[in-house]
């Protein structure tokens, strides 16, 4: 096996995100920012010639590396959607991490670049090699403020926690390879294509893969370590923990769930429903009782872990559709509301609790009426975005004959949208305290108005969106 | 520009809040001018609608499309028929007489009427799409700014009922739209192309299973806005909470919308559902407990506003009793009624409203022998009572009536019940009037209360006529609906 021209092609992005992750350890705090864009920019160039050339030969996809790695339409697509987050949680970051942002910068790269490798992972080594430069990267992040308890004990506990899903998630590798005898997703697909679903062995690897990879997206029962997470750590990698993490972990899902797995498909079906269903429900009724803006959001996200599992258990066209359409929404949607948290201000200190949004609509009009739109858009309001991915997840279970999944996917709006109006009505409805101050800088205030603006449009007029999600379908 | 009229119609309001916008905030006279010339606009050009309309004509009238989210079938599809004007119609000429009757309002003024401008947007979307999809979009679109109207202008209790106003419309809203979804697959399966557009919809043949968890899927998005008896717990707070101009909206225009999607959606898409013998019962049987449970509470009423509302869900009964006894006089009454219904509804709200700013107390028992110093105000209030509770020469009377016919065509006992309903609605309103108006003045209060000054004449008055004018001579009313009427009838009975 040599190092051909096409394996370098293939990987230049990952190369690339490497390389500026590097450089910026060495960079002078002033120029990190600009550098990072750079890279930023540069990665993005590189993958729309990549889309540009499977459109230019009509292929389906780039294998690189006999097989190991490829890039096709659905790797793009959620490549696109990691560099988006990217950029607009590193935007967002200045204000928050004073010290050590270099090293803050790097780390954000380095677990993009795992993403990345997840995402186009097409043998087991690659992507379990892209989950666990994911994960570290992830691991230092949340315990980046050090002097801080809370971000100390939420680090510590998705350390334990997350270490031994890695370790599920190898033990279900391996037991693939000991029924395929390879480590190449091809390879497993056509094994487990002349197999009995039921086989115990099996059964026990989609189990143990199942799991680490659904810890991943902390959907119940493996989501103990997530509001602890999110409460610790620093608000920024709250959001992109709570979105660039869930959509690596839901690409894997898809590309082994309909690909290799898709035989399998009677065992896991009803596993996946039911785990969906108790994710949706404790992640909406526990983020009722939430004070901390960080932890309401962090149970948010759980209940939004649900719904995207419910776009898998429908698992045709449409849902996997529903779930690049629901996490390319949810991005900006997150990101935005967290990023309102974030300018939020007690004493210096942030403030994160929903009492502290108390007044804001008279303080700061834009500010309450964009939060008001993502809230609208997480709660899945027309005519924001959020209404399309739950309507495309809706449709694809009804579509599936899931109705009973339907209604209750459709009833848990309900509830969420009750919980994301306790901030709403703090933010219209009550008078300011006066402690609360709003501090934001150049970069804070473009990113809410890209995510602002981009989370009415894709709402008002979906369709190049509903068409950029649909190419990552079609591999 | 004459082929967009409904375009312009819908979109005057909003383009009028953007600019609203741009007003600054202490501008309060010129934001509320603005804001009555974009709604009379509105009304004006709606009005040509109704020149330019012809009541033979089978079908949707001025159609417009365009494509709107193609890979989903989606179009922005506008068009009207005979129900759809009339209910337009109400929608712009409700709005305006809200933003006169709002003069008073002095809190965050802008945000006020531009919260007003996007509801009457939404408003006119519902009753003017032709496509589930926006249907869908406008349906819910009117919450959002109601939830505002009522939380930040509302009574004592109004975080409470602005917030389960909210919740439980939406949570009909979102089993409506499972309905909807469910017609579309229907719809991709058959013809194998997507699309939302009741025209492509109503050429579905389902069997009868299938339209009847889609018609119980749509019930709950229109049975809870009505809303219909067991769904009716949200209204009272809601309307009671409101400020005057929301409670006049709520329930002059945005109760309508349940009713229109009855007869838009249901009756024409899942036509076997809606004739079905145990569903048609059910229905007749929650409209007669509405009606007369509405009538009862509204007896016990000690709240001047709460009254109001309680007679709200017994005179949407009537429109819901008329549209499930499945025959041209019944439906074509209960659109009458629907009209009529905001008609005096909101003139009962709007009086109350003035009232309320004079004296500034809720109980029927703080007034009492208004009408020696009120005589103005005593007089109208007179035409409301009696337009509400259906006395001949008024407009109340032409619905309900008609709605009683055609329930008598489906069998006495119901027709026997509404009657009941009627007693009982003439015994609550007059019983208002005469605690309030009638007798000696029993608190002194009251001795010196002004009377209507002219702005408040001049909200009323268009009310009053039309009131009138339906009432003395309904026949143009009956003549638009008699066509979608009888095809609508056509529809659900042919087998």
């Amino acid at each position: 096996m040599s190092y051909t021209a096409q394996d370098n092609f293939a990987l230049t992005p990952e190369i690339l995100l490497v390389l500026f992750g590097c450089a910026l350890l060495f960079a002078s705090r002033r120029w990190v920012l600009p550098l990072l864009f750079t890279g930023l920019l540069c990665t993005g160039a590189v993958l729309w010639r990549q889309y540009a050339w499977l459109d230019q030969n009509r292929v389906a996809d780039l294998t690189a590396f006999s097989g190991a790695f490829t890039v096709d339409r659905f790797a793009l697509f959620f490549d696109a959607l990691f560099l988006a987050t990217t950029a607009l949680v590193a935007a967002v970051s200045k204000p928050v991490l004073r010290r050590d942002f270099l090293e803050y910068t790097a780390m954000l790269l380095f677990a993009q670049c795992g993403m990345f490798l997840i995402g186009g992972g097409a043998d087991l080594v690659t992507i379990f090699l892209g989950l666990e430069l994911m994960s570290l990267s992830f691991y230092i992040l949340v315990g980046f403020t050090r002097e801080d308890r809370r971000s100390n004990e939420g680090a510590l506990k998705f350390l334990i926690l997350g270490a031994f899903s890695s370790g599920l998630v190898a033990y279900g590798f391996s037991l693939l390879y000991a029924i395929a005898g390879s480590t190449r997703l091809s390879a497993i697909a056509s094994s487990l294509a002349t197999r009995d679903p039921h086989d115990s062995l099996l059964i026990l690897a989609l189990a143990t893969t199942g799991a680490g990879i659904l810890f991943k997206i902390a959907a119940v029962p493996f989501h103990m370590w997530a509001p602890d997470a999110y409460e610790g750590a620093p608000i920024p990698v709250a959001a992109y923990l709570s979105v660039a993490s869930t959509a690596a972990a839901m690409a894997l899902l898809i590309r082994l769930f309909t690909g290799p797995l898709a035989p399998a498909r009677a065992v896991w079906e009803p596993l996946l429903g039911i785990v969906a269903l108790a994710t949706l429900t404790l992640g909406n009724l526990a983020a009722i009782a939430q004070s901390n803006m960080k932890r309401l959001l962090g149970y948010s996200s759980i209940s939004h872990a649900g719904y995207l599992l419910l776009g898998l258990v429908a698992g045709n066209r449409t849902g996997i559709k529903g779930i690049s359409v629901y996490l390319l929404t949810y991005i900006f949607m997150t990101v935005g509301a967290f990023t309102i948290v974030l300018t939020l201000k007690r004493e210096g200190a942030s403030a994160e609790n929903v009492s502290d949004l108390d007044g804001l609509a008279k303080s700061h009009p834009w500010n309450a009426f964009l939060m008001l739109v993502f809230l609208l858009s997480l709660a899945g309001l027309p005519p924001t975005a959020g209404f399309l991915g739950k309507y495309f997840v809706l449709q694809a279970l009804v579509e599936t004959g899931h109705y009973a999944l339907a209604a209750a996917g459709t009833l848990y709006v309900i509830v969420a949208l009750y919980y994301y109006f306790r901030m709403v009505r703090a933010m219209f409805m009550m008078q300011p305290s006066g402690a609360v101050v709003v501090e934001s800088t150049w970069s804070v205030r473009v990113a809410l108005a890209v995510s602002g603006a981009l989370t009415l449009a894709i709402g008002l007029y979906p369709e190049p969106f509903l068409r950029f999600a649909e190419s990552s379908v079609a591999r | 520009m004459t082929e967009h009229l409904l375009s312009i119609t819908l979109f005057l309001p909003l383009a009028g809040m953007l600019l609203l916008l741009l007003i600054p905030n202490s501008q309060t006279r010129a934001i509320r001018l603005w804001s009555l010339a974009v709604s009379l606009a509105a009304l004006a050009v709606s009005l040509v609608s109704l020149a330019r309309f012809s009541n033979s004509a089978s079908g949707f009238q001025m159609v417009e499309r365009a494509p709107w989210i193609p890979t989903l079938g989606v179009q922005y599809a506008l068009g009207i028929d005979g129900i759809s004007l009339l209910l337009m119609l109400l929608t712009t000429v409700i709005c305006p007489i809200a933003f006169l009757a709002s003069w008073n309002v002095t809190q965050k003024v802008k945000a006020f009427h531009a919260l007003f401008l996007l509801i009457e947007t939404a408003t006119l979307g519902v009753f003017l799409s032709l496509d589930g999809f926006l249907f869908y979009l406008f349906f819910d679109l009117v919450l959002i700014p109601m939830y505002f109207v009522i939380a930040l202008w509302g009574g004592p209790k109004r975080l409470y009922a602005a917030l389960k106003f909210f919740l439980y419309t939406l949570c009909g809203s979102v089993l409506m739209l499972l309905g909807l979804i469910g017609l579309y697959f229907a719809h991709i399966r058959q013809f194998g192309y997507p699309s939302f557009e009741i025209a492509e919809l109503m050429k579905l043949t389902l069997p009868l299973a299938t339209q009847q968890w889609i018609f119980w899927a749509l019930f709950a998005g229109f049975a809870i806005k009505i809303p219909m008896f067991p769904f009716h717990t949200w209204l009272p707070d809601a309307h009671v909470e409101a400020p005057t101009a929301g409670s006049v909206v709520l329930a002059g225009l945005l109760l309508k919308l349940g009713t229109y999607g009855f007869l838009r959606f249901s009756l024409p898409l899942v036509p076997h559902a809606s004739s079905d013998l145990t569903i048609v019962r059910i229905l007749l049987t929650l409209s007669i407990i509405g009606i007369l449970y509405g009538a009862l509470v509204s007896l016990m009423q000690r709240e001047w506003k709460r009254l109001i509302a309680y007679s709200s869900v017994s005179h949407m009964g009537f429109c819901t009793l008329g549209i499930f006894a499945l025959n041209p006089i019944g439906i074509a009454g209960s659109v009458l009624q629907q009209v009529n219904h905001g008609i005096s509804t909101a003139l009962l709200f709007l009086l109350a409203g003035m009232m309320y700013e004079r004296r500034g107390a809720r109980e029927i028992s703080a007034y009492g022998g208004v009408a020696s110093s009120m005589p103005r105000f005593a007089f109208i209030f007179g035409v409301a009572v009696f337009s509400s509770a259906g006395l001949p020469l008024l407009n109340g009377f032409v619905g309900e009536f008609a709605i009683l016919q055609g329930a008598f065509q489906v069998g006495r006992t119901w027709a026997a019940f509404g009657v009941v309903g009627l007693v009982l609605a003439a015994a609550y309103l007059l019983w208002l009037y005469q605690r309030t108006m009638l007798g000696p003045i029993t608190h002194n209060e009251n001795r010196n209360l002004p009377d209507l000054n002219a702005r408040e004449t001049l909200v009323l008055l268009p009310l009053v006529a039309l009131a009138f004018a339906i009432g003395l001579y309904p026949k143009p009313l009956f003549d638009i609906v008699q066509k979608p009427v009888a095809e609508l009838v056509e529809r659900v009975h042919s087998k």
